[in-house]
């Protein structure tokens, strides 16, 4: 489902002196359907630069990274939109959302722009929401306003609410109480046992034991770090 | 993906005397898609979208509209009266200062009728019924209906034109700074409405901005702009996230986090 091949990255900071950061180098990995697999090593390794190379929203230098057989190093920005609207889903660490839409809408989007109509994808985002103990009183309020905890689950609750092919989760369990990590750990394995690929990050150990099938570990193409 | 583009835009240029007003622009455009165009004053991107929308005239290059009937056309070579059909149908323009969209001696439903009886609606009732069927749209209290602009908040002076633009269900939309000049709180609400709109129309829409939280929210895909010269595109978060080249960079971190 998701194939990366030999894939590298740098950043140039052009008003910076031109500083080149190499980051990684000859990337590769494969996630089958049905699979989970973390990213693993410390701090600036590279991990969150790997997701965002997965989701289209930073550039490969070289390589290939391919999902759901989209070469997103060469697609057209509305073949990548193509497929982060019904195949590629992603529960990133940020909330960000317009002002004044409700928790309720934010997380039906992802079912409304894939079809289902407006009744039923209110009904399952309800049932998505009540299932990670969101308060019903939250559900109309804009989650702009949210604490830490809500807003992560206003995220997870969007990502999971569509049955996407294909999962980047960045730290799904950040910031959540016993009860809701639980939650959100079955999300993942109801996730697998449907045939997601999926791929994240994950620093509570724990979770990462629980639902992972395979380890990566980013060092190994870190460059300048490797050796 | 074998779609027609909706536009496709091929080395438009427009210099005034020996300035470079913009140079060989080109994009396509395809059906549903919002594409932002950033770049600070004197960039060249309000040039290039006056260029576009046939305002101004462009020196060179083509701007090829799949139209409804003919199939794609280069509106460049349309006779006037065609181009302003396109104007009046399929097109819309809004533009930063709603003065400039609406006819301000006229009323709120007057401003949103008038664009239906240009393309023939002609029985009264059916008109006002759908003005005040846009003004709910646009968030203006239907008792506004008789009122004229001038009484409107800038506001709800940008929303009025946003309903009288939209009432003929146009393809494309070309918007020049929408949010400009408007209180934050208002931008807010403007570009949900704005959002909502064109996703449940399935419209296509090109919006000129030096705002890139506008484009964020708004924007499928963003062009970068300066000297007149396209410097950057690709899809919104890429280019903001991991600008390439060194204008971007700069445009991208000169933004104050809030």
């Amino acid at each position: 489902m998701i194939e990366v091949s030999n894939i590298s990255k740098s950043f140039t900071l052009h008003n910076q002196g031109g500083a080149t950061i190499n980051v990684l180098e000859g990337c590769s990995f494969t996630v089958a359907a049905g699979e989970c697999v973390a990213l693993t090593g410390m701090s600036g390794a590279g991990k969150s630069t790997v997701m965002r190379m997965l989701y289209g929203n930073y550039l490969a230098d070289a390589g290939r990274i391919e999902v759901a057989a989209l070469n997103l190093v060469e697609a057209e920005p509305r073949e990548i939109l193509a497929l982060r609207k019904g195949t590629l889903g992603y529960v990133s660490q940020f909330l960000r959302v317009v002002p004044r839409v409700s928790t309720l809408d934010v997380v039906a989007e992802p079912l409304l722009v894939n079809g289902v109509a407006e009744d039923e994808a209110r009904d399952r985002a309800a049932q998505m929401l009540a299932r990670l103990n969101l308060p019903q009183a939250l559900w109309d309020l804009s989650p702009t306003t949210f604490s830490g905890g809500e807003q992560q689950r206003v995220n997870v609750a969007r990502g999971f609410v569509y049955d996407y092919p294909a999962l980047l989760l960045d730290e799904p369990t950040a910031s959540l109480d016993g009860q809701n990590r639980e939650v959100v750990l079955s999300l993942i394995e109801d996730a697998k046992s449907r045939g997601a690929a999926i791929v994240g990050i994950f620093h509570d150990d724990g979770a990462r034991a629980r639902v992972c099938d395979r380890e990566i570990d980013v060092t190994s193409f870190s460059v300048g770090r490797a050796a | 993906m074998s779609v027609t583009p909706l536009l496709d835009v091929r080395g438009v240029t427009k210099h005034y005397g020996r300035h470079i007003g913009c140079k060989d622009v080109g994009f396509k455009l395809y059906p549903g898609e919002v594409m932002g165009i950033v770049g600070e004053s004197g960039s060249g991107k309000t040039t290039l979208l006056n260029c576009l929308a046939g305002h101004q005239a462009a020196d060179a290059g083509q701007v090829i509209f799949d139209t409804r009937v003919e199939g794609p056309r280069d509106t460049l070579l349309m006779s006037e009266p065609e181009r302003r059909m396109l104007g009046r149908t399929d097109w819309a323009f809004v533009h930063q200062h709603a003065r400039d969209g609406l006819r301000m001696g006229v009323s709120a439903g007057g401003n949103v009728g008038e664009r239906l009886m240009a393309v023939g609606a002609r029985h009264y009732g059916d008109i006002r019924e759908q003005a005040l069927d846009w003004l709910e749209r646009v968030e203006i209290d239907g008792a506004r209906v008789d009122d004229r602009p001038t009484t409107f908040s800038g506001g709800m002076q940008q929303r009025l034109q946003i309903a009288r633009n939209l009432v003929t269900g146009p393809r494309l939309v070309f918007m020049d700074e929408p949010t400009g000049g408007l209180d934050v709180s208002v931008q807010a609400r403007l570009l949900d409405l704005l959002r909502g709109l064109v996703r449940g129309m399935g419209l296509s829409a090109i919006v000129v901005t030096h705002d890139l939280a506008v484009v964020r929210l708004l924007a499928d895909r963003l062009m970068v702009m300066k000297d007149g010269h396209v410097v950057e595109t690709g899809l919104t978060d890429q280019v903001l996230d991991d600008p390439q080249h060194a204008y971007t960079q700069l445009l991208v971190s000169s933004v104050l986090q809030v």
